[in-house]
């Protein structure tokens, strides 16, 4: 678009959680002075050296970090097999999917149940598509003792099974939403309900870099920890930067994760990958930012799978974590500025990328980063021999095997 | 600016008695029909929900009711000619659109303040722009003289209010519980000292509203609020009747407005 580049691309939000033209805080009135409170909250414990320092210290003891930066030797050797002469770029990934719960969303869960401990909140509630937001919550919950309520669409309760006893087994109550379409949005909705009907004693932990300011901003920065972390990791490994990012992307918060503390080095692009589902041109996929509009829903003004008149359109994608209509308001900021780029993966290429992964480095990923996988192998076959792609392995795929084995066509 | 409107809404509010909303969604049944039973029921503001995928401040009825009127294919045109029809019909009643930033922005603002003003509508409620995104209507509404009708809950403390009221017009719509529309009900007692709060803070005049169902409901508020909002106990006739809901429509609503319109208020 028309905008400046700036000096930075890591000053925003701005004071009311504006991203140039995105986010801020579309919420109920109810919700408002909550919404409030949670940024004066978190203003307190970013300048408290103890809560950052209960909060590394889980990540290191509890959650695992920090995780490995890993070169996939056999995967980048596999991708130059019939690539031009001199091209097939080395391919890194971040192993957030070893992370304790099994990918990325635990960091955010650990941030965000210690700043409602600090508020005195004493209920946690939280909207899953996959499932795995809803684990990491319903973990961090057992962990510290609070009830803890996951809404979760009835469509996804009958396709994420394993992760439904997940919670079950950690304490949480599951409640299957039926309104609307039964998916991701709808649970969302529901969590909307019940905060404003609680708003004394509950807190809503989000699942992704979305809803109303600070929550895209402290979601980013609770996951900036892949990117920090990568950062020091590659410069110690080989001493220099990489030259691609590449992340999956739904709500956004594994990519900000990643991206985020590259922002301001030059050097480094950025590939996002959205859901292509079924492909672009139909509209069975879940590629709100390369097919989408902007507009206002859950908390903020982002780009939406949306009709011409504002009602929100069902996305479609092989992964139930990338299934949702909308995106983080930063990454709209980021599209627009050119910043990062955006491309688009279908659900056949995300499962072949799933199985190339599987076959070359003995690691089964999660369907949301194979997106990511199968975004690296196209660029990784344009890129020279010396040029470094690192990409986030943002989960694994213990929870996806049911649905692999389905498209297979083989019988569990 | 916009005098024909305010003078429509202002006036519905200095009839010397407490003043009745009745609301219904758009698109749900034969809207005009229904529309025109709340009128001879003597509703005195009409409140039209503007169907939305994705209603979040809404509780079941009212959710059923949006997904009713999606499914029958409501555009937003159609709510504007259900605004518009309405305006030819009755000329005096006040017509207040309510419902979700989204739809009302699509087209930008600009294009839904002035589609509000050829219809003929007098305010809106946008349940999910607070005071502090108000660039993303407010202005544009102002400027084609259509009111911008605000919230105050249970949550809007002190500090709070004057943003709020800054810019608000047509009326204070006070939600009596936190929580979302056609559930709960707060206690009579905790509403006449919200009220009283807020009409300490505004000459605007107080409209109550969530979880409010029947007459005798309705008079226990009326006696402390300059009106009374009902809308999913409305809803579920439309919902249960179908195209025999006016009858039923007319019954309850003239029940509600006596309630209010009757409702001793303290000197
Ligand atoms: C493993 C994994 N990756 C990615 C996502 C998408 O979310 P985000 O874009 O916020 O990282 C999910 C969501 O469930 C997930 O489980």
């Amino acid at each position: 678009m028309n905008q400046t580049t700036p000096n930075s691309f890591r000053t925003m939000p701005d004071e009311r959680g504006h991203f140039g033209d995105y986010g801020g805080r579309y919420v109920a009135e109810t919700l408002m002075p909550l919404v409030l409170d949670l940024e004066r909250e978190y203003r307190a414990a970013q300048a408290d050296p103890a809560f950052q320092a209960q909060f590394d210290d889980l990540l290191e003891h509890y959650v695992g970090r920090p995780s490995p930066l890993y070169f996939a030797e056999r995967l980048t050797e596999a991708l130059r097999v019939g690539s031009p002469e001199g091209r097939g770029a080395q391919v890194w990934f971040k192993r957030d999917e070893l992370n304790h719960t099994g990918a990325h969303k635990i960091n955010n869960c650990i941030g965000q149940i210690l700043l409602a401990m600090r508020m005195g909140k004493t209920r946690i509630i939280a909207e899953t598509g996959a499932g795995q937001h809803g684990v990491a919550t319903a973990t961090v919950c057992a962990r510290f003792g609070l009830p803890c309520v996951i809404y979760m669409g009835a469509t996804d309760v009958a396709r994420q099974q394993p992760n439904v006893f997940r919670m079950k087994l950690l304490g949480a109550e599951v409640i299957p939403v039926t309104s609307g379409a039964a998916t991701l949005k709808d649970a969302m909705n529901e969590g909307l309900r019940d905060w404003v009907a609680n708003v004394h004693d509950t807190f809503y932990i989000i699942g992704t870099a979305a809803g109303p300011h600070p929550y895209p901003e402290l979601v980013r920065d609770f996951q900036s920890v892949i990117g920090k972390e990568a950062r020091a990791q590659m410069l110690a490994r080989i001493g220099r930067l990489p030259d691609l990012l590449v992340a999956a992307i739904g709500g956004g918060s594994n990519a900000l994760g990643l991206f985020h503390p590259f922002l301001d080095d030059p050097e480094v692009k950025m590939l996002g990958v959205e859901a292509a589902g079924y492909g672009l041109d139909g509209d069975q996929h879940a590629a709100s930012l390369l097919g989408g509009f902007p507009g206002v829903l859950h908390g903020n003004r982002t780009y939406l799978l949306q009709n011409e008149d504002g009602q929100i359109t069902e996305g479609h994608s092989i992964s139930a974590g990338l299934d949702y209509p909308g995106i983080g308001p930063e990454h709209a900021w980021l599209k627009d500025m050119g910043r990062v780029e955006y491309t688009a993966i279908t659900d056949q290429e995300a499962l072949d990328a799933f199985q190339l992964l599987c076959r070359t480095e003995g690691i089964i990923p999660a369907l949301e980063p194979s997106h990511a996988i199968a975004a690296v192998a196209k660029r990784a076959k344009e890129m020279d021999r010396d040029r470094i792609i690192l990409a986030n392995l943002c989960g694994r795929g213990d929870k996806d095997i049911f649905t692999v084995a389905e498209h297979l066509g083989v019988q569990m | 600016m916009g005098t024909r409107a305010m003078t429509r809404l202002s006036s519905s509010f200095a009839k010397g008695r407490p003043t009745f909303v009745a609301f219904i969604t758009a698109g749900d049944g034969d809207t005009a029909a229904n529309l025109d039973a709340l009128v001879e029921g003597g509703a005195d503001v009409i409140e039209l929900g503007m169907p939305f995928t994705d209603p979040m401040a809404d509780g079941p009825a009212i959710q059923a009711a949006n997904l009713r009127s999606l499914g029958a294919g409501t555009t937003t045109a159609d709510v504007f000619a259900i605004a518009a029809a309405f305006r030819q019909r009755h000329p005096q009643v006040p017509l207040v659109l309510m419902g979700y930033a989204n739809p009302m922005v699509r087209r930008g603002p600009e294009w839904f303040a002035a589609e509000c003003a050829r219809a003929g509508v007098d305010g809106v409620i946008c349940v999910d722009i607070p005071p502090e995104e108000d660039d993303a209507l407010g202005p544009a509404l102002r400027a084609e003289g259509i009111a911008p009708i605000r919230l105050a809950t249970p949550t809007t403390d002190a500090r709070r209010l004057p943003k709020v009221l800054e810019g608000s017009s047509g009326f204070l719509y006070y939600v009596s519980v936190a929580g979302i529309t056609g559930l709960q009900q707060a206690a009579t007692a905790s509403i006449a000292e919200a009220v009283a709060r807020l009409k300490a803070a505004t000459d605007l005049p107080v409209a109550v509203g969530f979880g409010v169902r029947t007459p005798e409901q309705a008079a226990a508020i009326a006696a402390h609020a300059d009106g009374v909002v009902v809308g999913s106990a409305l809803v579920e006739l439309v919902g249960k009747h179908g195209s025999h809901a006016p009858a039923h429509l007319r019954e309850l609503t003239a029940a509600l407005a006596q309630a209010v319109h009757g409702a001793h208020q303290p000197a």
